[in-house]
């Protein structure tokens, strides 16, 4: 994993140094800031990347926690000692997210690091987007968890890799929408946005780095597939807390009653 | 005092198949119950339900007076499951810790050092699991499941990957624990070990207990064998205290006895009869 990672971010830095290289001698049309539009977009790029990296670490740690463990014969010896069912959940899901969320954390420090160093670029707002993108992660673990009371460890991890690609389809479907001015786009983008708020946490956290982003430059940036979508804000975070607070009602209720 | 376990009137259904069709059974202090039957019987049903780790349908399981599945009932019980697997990155030795911390057990190096030695792992101290053997896998799982010196201890087909010294070393576990006064419930096909070591026997047959009784009881008198010079007689029916006035009788009408056998039905044999040859 690790290994994969510095892999990536190499070639995130060669893609950010033949970028900002070309655009030296690139005249933009009047209004749009050459340098701001590539840095956003690639590091819009490079969030995108972070979170997909996160959320496959997330499934892979969870999505054979309950039910493919129990056929394993892995948990049976664990949960006849005195601990209660939801405390052995919640501590599968504290180990994800303690392994997930600050790899996802030095992956968003180390890409806007190159693309800062290398194109001169940061974003308007550093920390709140890579506090949503760990966030993500942690939603899509505990979605994981709950997944694995009901599910073989195979199905599940294809079940939650189906909701993360209909959550960014979703998410892409509303950027389309906004261009289109599709009211009905919109609105269904922002519907899936809530019933995964993972999505909406990541569309926050984009609209989050060009936040201070005004002018045609903003303007073409909200159009892009990495531009942030309408969706954003104090709501979807407070909605996010909430929703994980859900599944994991839902994972602690599900796995009592579960015969193993 | 509360029964050790106490099981009543227990129920499991799957859907439409009856796993348990309604099980009486009592463990009692210090007592060493070995389960019997065959594939299917409910053997392992009813070992998961004491422990927690299937609801019943119907029917209360208790240990020492708390309902098993219950924190207070998991605090007083030990449990190896029949298929089971321990993290290959751990040592014995940080297993038995991990055990410890989630039972409570204040027993620290003493208790860890003591059970390795009591299943012959104490070489293996500090050996990863995914390095053992299934053997010493095995008998690492016994450790765990005496961890916190639970009063009660189910053991679900303790000895089913052990070799012939595997299984004497488990056997003379069982007799320690019984020296102890722990309660073992059992759950075996090796119909020999549970009748060298268990106090009593329940033989399940699809979901029901079919027989009860301590391997003396459940082998059953056949007749006596006597023989004599005009050949071996075979007395049907008569028990060992009929042997004096048979042999006496012989030996008043003239015949020469040679050798007196009391013949009495194997836990095999009342086992065969008992579920009537079913294999699952």
């Amino acid at each position: 994993m690790l290994l994969l990672t510095a892999g990536f971010l190499f070639l995130y830095w060669l893609a950010n140094h033949y970028a900002f290289r070309d655009i030296e001698g690139f005249q933009p049309p009047a209004g749009i800031d050459a340098r701001t539009f590539a840095g956003a977009f690639v590091f819009g790029l490079a969030m995108f990347a972070t979170l997909f990296l996160g959320v496959v670490l997330a499934v892979f740690l969870t999505l054979g926690a309950v039910r493919g463990d129990a056929e394993r014969g892995l948990l049976q010896p664990l949960i006849v000692r005195p601990v209660g069912r939801p405390t052995l959940l919640l501590a599968r899901w504290l180990g994800a997210i303690g392994v997930c969320t600050p790899y996802v954390v030095a992956v968003y420090v180390a890409a806007m690091l190159i693309t800062g160093l290398t194109g001169h670029w940061w974003p308007d707002h550093k920390v709140v987007p890579a506090l949503e993108l760990a966030g993500g992660v942690a939603l899509v673990a505990a979605l994981s968890l709950l997944g694995s009371v009901f599910l073989t460890a195979t199905a599940n991890g294809i079940a939650i890799f189906m909701v993360f690609g209909a959550g960014l389809v979703a998410g892409l479907l509303g950027q389309i929408g906004h261009t289109l001015s599709s009211h009905t786009l919109e609105r269904a983008a922002k519907i899936a946005s809530w019933i995964v708020p993972f999505e909406a946490l990541y569309q926050d956290a984009l609209r989050e780095i060009t936040a201070n982003t005004t002018g045609l430059t903003g303007f073409l940036l909200q159009l892009g597939p990495f531009g942030g979508a309408n969706t954003g804000g104090t709501g979807v975070r407070l909605w996010a807390c909430g929703y994980l607070v859900l599944v994991g009602v839902l994972a602690a209720v599900g796995f009592s009653r579960r015969d193993l | 005092m509360s029964a050790a376990l106490a099981v009543r009137g227990l129920v499991k259904r799957y859907g439409a198949v009856e796993a348990l069709a309604g099980v009486d059974l009592e463990v009692g202090d210090g007592e060493l119950v070995g389960l019997l039957g065959p594939n299917g019987a409910g053997k392992s049903t009813l070992v998961k339900i004491a422990c927690g780790l299937v609801r019943p349908t119907q029917g209360t399981a208790e240990i020492r007076g708390a309902r098993a599945g219950s924190l207070e009932a998991r605090r007083r019980l030990g449990y190896l499951a029949e298929l089971f697997r321990f993290p290959g990155w751990y040592s014995a030795d940080e297993l038995l810790v991990l055990h410890q911390r989630l039972s409570g057990s204040l027993g620290g190096q003493t208790e860890r050092t003591e059970l390795l030695e009591l299943v012959g792992l104490a070489e293996a101290r500090d050996r990863r699991v995914e390095e053992m053997s299934k053997g010493m896998q095995q008998r690492l799982g016994i450790a765990q499941a005496l961890v916190g010196e639970a009063p009660l201890l189910l053991l679900d087909e303790p000895t089913s990957a052990l070799d012939p010294v595997g299984r004497r070393t488990v056997r003379l576990l069982l007799e320690e624990l019984r020296r102890r006064g722990t309660s073992v419930l059992l759950n075996s096909h090796l119909l020999s070990e549970i009748e060298l070591v268990c106090d009593r026997v329940v033989i399940l047959l699809r979901g029901a207990v079919v027989a009860e009784g301590s391997p003396a009881e459940l082998g059953r008198a056949r007749g006596v064998e006597i023989e004599t010079d005009e050949g071996t007689r075979l007395y049907e029916g008569a028990v060992r205290e009929d042997v004096p006035e048979l042999v006496a009788a012989l030996v008043a009408a003239g015949r020469a006895v040679y050798g007196v056998r009391v013949l009495t039905s194997t836990l095999e044999e009342t086992y065969l009869e008992a579920v009537g040859g079913e294999t699952s």
